[in-house]
């Protein structure tokens, strides 16, 4: 099998839709993405920024209150610290919006997926307060630009982001004989959290040649990465451990320490061939299926290799491939594809989607919770489930049941005729029983609701 | 993670039924009591995710170097037997303690060793086999329990709430479902679906356990069927107010106890927040409240029942014994397992104490495992169930040893 406009569409990106054509080759799809990102421009969302300047001004007014000691400054900073997050997460709930805006109206959906699957593959979520809303800034600033670049920019980009450091517990990581573990108590020693993600879950995978010794080494190497709300990033010297480091047989660093000893060990890291062997599987797994034929994923090993994780050139691979084309059962959607993907073959309009924040959270963000994916949060850093069989249990599946049945409707109170409907949702392969199932439903909305819900629909 | 198969669970409940037809109709999606189980005693099995620090849980404020290792831990713990003291948060579980309804089994762990990844610790414990069975995992252990039970139908065990549980996938049919869950279509919609899906398996035989499961839970909730569209936006709407407080630990264990006063036998559900590498005296009361409130739930709802009950809690893997530098622990070794219920002979933190010294340690970080945390849970079973020796130590947990009877059981 080869490239099929509408598998393409399904497969690798956002989904059919009745007003936009599909891309008609590989190559088209590449060039795309080669391009300009046009639809982060017409949807924006912020940078993280936007959560650093809010937590610099807490941090101004818990001082503030502190310094008052006064019960009613005091309770002035709480309510105060409550309305600010309140308010940061009605504007997120905008900004979750433009994010289906984005596949909604994309003629460039595999950036739009490969900006998920790298948000995934490099899983932080926030640790309280304002970083709470951190997610989808950080998808902003650390990944989507670099979704075809070098996989060792995405990595470096991640590795030294506020947010990625906040979550893995690196900001306060100090080396036992640093100058600062020696002069306050408080900053003692390691933290492996970072380090250890970084060669498990980042670049060698859980199979990789690395040993407790790496982590240690790496966790030492990591030491002055570090955060201000100020500044964001920052590599503070005093926190970093004297002499150098060695990481899978290599020496990195030396005194004084330097933030260009840490890239230089995350650019091997990131060009290393156990890494590309696990992004390949990574990649072939998420896109095509479950258990993908081995010679795709040697053919994406061997082009990462050669190309030292030259991205687009991967790619390349993932779209031309044969074993990508098959049209044996696909990937089962994962909530957030699932439900852009039935938005964008309703193509309502934009004032259709809800614009009020609590109207998004909910009857989109909610419950894409009960399909078992709460946006930005997974449950450990190693993200989203890829098998099949965890998102389709009962009980998720019954929220998907609930919300492609209601959801059209309340949409779009005039919905389209049932039968093209399936045809703009499912391509010329529509399945007989799908086709059928749209002419004999008793109402529209009933029609469009199995549509959507039906495995042919909720495959790709 | 590690993948394995899923294996379509209902399948003596789709094969025969006819495309298209009536689901109401079906009198094989109403719950239907086959043979009585062959115990009356009921299980709980919870999964701690992240990494519960034993040493922090379970002090053992008795030893000289845990007063260096853990300096602020060493004065404020609850006395258990003199030489351990149970963590603050959970002073809430001293009267089980008491009562003899509560045991700790100290310094065990699964056979993971080094890698220290949560993911596959928790794939092997859930799988209850050794390492070389990591990326090629078929099915939980709990599961492959039920195979060897005849006579358990279809609800007598049960997976709750939202996390996909490896620990009770498998070849023997098993009910997942959670307490805000909900699933209300009209009839015209359910026939639909039905034809569109028969093909696929996965989605067939998920949505017919969804539907059999909600019929239960609306029948005990008096929900009206759904009609039409708003109906159904309600439907949707009032599911979406249900999850904001139904997913809490308590509501978890009240939906469980509901199970296992009822048919069931077997219940599962996991707790998060264990994964305590940056300020633990902060982090872990947290997660320690949710696992006590479960517990305390249970107890108080199962009332008689909990006379036949065991709970057992396991976690991937204990924690290092030393802080690390941002006042957390990271990836460990050995750890604690808490086992809770009116079935057990308590009142005993068990286990081979290794001690605390640098030599001591499992490659002088971690507490060193003296007993694989297998052991217990495979005595349990035969206490519980009077599960066969044999099969325990070759297919339950391939490659336990068993050991000496810690007699858990009255």
């Amino acid at each position: 099998m080869r490239f099929d406009q509408y598998r393409a569409a399904i497969r690798f990106g956002c989904g059919l839709s009745p007003v936009i054509a599909p891309a008609v080759s590989a190559s088209d799809m590449l060039s795309s993405l080669r391009g300009d990102d046009l639809l982060a421009r017409r949807f924006p969302i912020p940078g993280f920024d936007i959560v650093l300047s809010a937590m610099v001004e807490m941090q101004a007014a818990r001082k503030k209150s502190r310094r008052s000691n006064s019960e009613a400054e005091q309770r002035n900073f709480t309510e105060m610290r409550r309305a600010r997050n309140r308010e940061l997460r009605l504007e997120s709930a905008g900004w979750f919006r433009n994010t289906l805006m984005r596949r909604i109206s994309t003629q460039d959906g595999f950036r739009e997926r490969l900006a998920f699957f790298w948000a995934d593959h490099f899983t932080a979520r926030g640790t309280g307060g304002v970083t709470g809303v951190g997610y989808m800034p950080y998808v902003e600033e650390a990944i989507r630009p670099h979704v075809s670049g070098r996989f060792a920019d995405i990595l470096k980009a991640v590795v030294t982001h506020p947010f990625m450091i906040d979550y893995l517990d690196q900001t306060r990581s100090a080396g036992p004989n640093s100058r600062i573990a020696k002069r306050n108590a408080r900053f003692s020693g390691l933290n492996e959290n970072l380090a250890r993600e970084v060669l498990e879950l980042h670049t060698l995978g859980v199979d990789g040649p690395y040993t407790q010794d790496d982590v240690r080494q790496l966790a030492e190497l990591f030491t002055g990465l570090s955060i201000s709300p100020e500044k964001g990033f920052m590599f503070r010297r005093r926190f970093a451990e004297p002499g150098a480091e060695t990481v899978l047989g290599k020496r990195y660093g030396g005194d004084p320490a330097r933030l260009s000893h840490v890239f230089n060990a995350l650019e091997d890291l990131a060009t290393h061939p156990a890494t590309a062997k696990h992004i390949a599987r990574k990649l072939a797994v998420h896109f095509v299926s479950d258990a993908p034929e081995t010679a795709l994923i040697e053919a994406l090993e061997m082009r990462f290799k050669q190309t030292s994780g030259d991205l687009l050139a991967v790619y390349e691979v993932l779209l031309e491939h044969p074993d990508s084309w098959s049209s044996a059962q696909g990937n089962v959607k994962q909530p957030i594809d699932f439900i852009a993907s039935s938005l964008r073959a309703l193509a309502p309009t934009p004032d259709q989607l809800p614009t009020n924040p609590r109207a998004i959270y909910r009857d989109l963000v909610l419950p894409m919770s009960l399909m078992g994916q709460p946006w930005g949060a997974p449950l450990g850093p190693d993200g989203w489930p890829e098998a099949d069989g965890a998102w389709i249990t009962p009980q998720r599946m019954a929220a998907r049941l609930q919300w492609g049945m209601a959801m059209p409707y309340q949409l779009r109170s005039f919905l389209p005729d049932p039968r093209r409907f399936a045809r703009d949702a499912l391509g010329p392969d529509l399945p007989k029983p799908v086709e059928f199932a749209a002419k004999a439903a008793e109402t529209r909305s009933e029609a469009v609701g199995v549509v959507l819900c039906s495995p042919a629909f909720q495959r790709m | 993670m590690t993948k394995f198969q899923s294996i379509s669970r209902r399948k003596f409940m789709s094969q025969s039924l006819a495309l298209g037809c009536s689901l109401a109709a079906s009198p094989l999606v109403t719950p239907v009591a086959l043979a009585s189980a062959p115990s009356e005693n009921r299980l709980v099995v919870i999964i701690l995710r992240g990494g519960m620090d034993g040493l922090d849980v379970v002090r053992p404020v008795g030893s000289a170097e845990f007063a260096e290792l853990r300096p602020n831990m060493a004065g404020d713990g609850l006395d258990l037997d003199g030489f351990f003291a149970l963590h603050p948060s959970l002073q809430d579980l001293m009267p089980l303690w008491e009562r003899g309804e509560l045991n700790f089994a100290h310094a065990v762990s699964t056979p993971y060793r080094d890698k220290r990844s949560h993911f596959d610790g928790q794939d092997i414990l859930e799988a209850g086999t050794g390492v070389d069975a990591l990326g090629r995992i078929r099915d939980g252990w709990l599961n492959r329990l039920l195979q060897s039970m005849p006579g358990m139908h279809a609800q007598a065990a049960y997976a709750v709430g939202r996390s996909d549980m490896l620990l009770l996938k498998g070849a023997a049919a098993v009910a997942n479902w959670s307490p805000d869950a909900a699933l209300n279509l009209s009839p015209q919609a359910h026939r639909l679906l039905e034809l569109v899906m028969h093909e696929d398996p996965l989605f067939r035989d998920a949505m017919l356990e969804a539907t059999e499961l909600s019929l239960d839970e609306a029948s005990s909730r008096n929900s009206a069927p759904v009609m039409d569209e708003d109906d159904m936006m309600q439907a949707m709407r009032a599911n979406n107010r249900r999850q904001r407080n139904g997913a809490s630990a308590e509501n978890i264990a009240r939906f469980a106890a509901g199970k296992l006063r009822d048919e069931a036998r077997i219940a599962a559900f996991s707790l998060n927040g264990f994964d305590t590498h940056d300020r633990q005296a902060q982090a872990l009361p947290n997660a320690l409240d949710r696992l006590q409130s479960a517990i305390l739930m249970l107890q108080s709802e199962l009332g008689p029942i909990w006379g036949k009950t065991a709970i057992l809690a396991m976690t991937e893997f204990g924690r290092t014994a030393r802080y690390n530098g941002t006042g957390g622990t990271d990836h460990g070794t050995a750890g604690v397992m808490l086992m809770a219920g009116g079935a057990l002979r308590g009142g005993r933190v068990l286990g081979d104490w290794p001690g605390l010294s640098e030599a001591d340690l499992y490659q002088r970080r971690d507490l060193m495992p003296t007993r694989d945390v297998r052991a217990y849970a495979g005595w349990a079973m035969r206490d519980l169930f009077g599960t066969d020796a044999n099969f325990i130590e070759r297919i339950l947990f391939p490659g336990v040893d068993l050991g000496t009877d810690p007699k858990l059981l009255l």
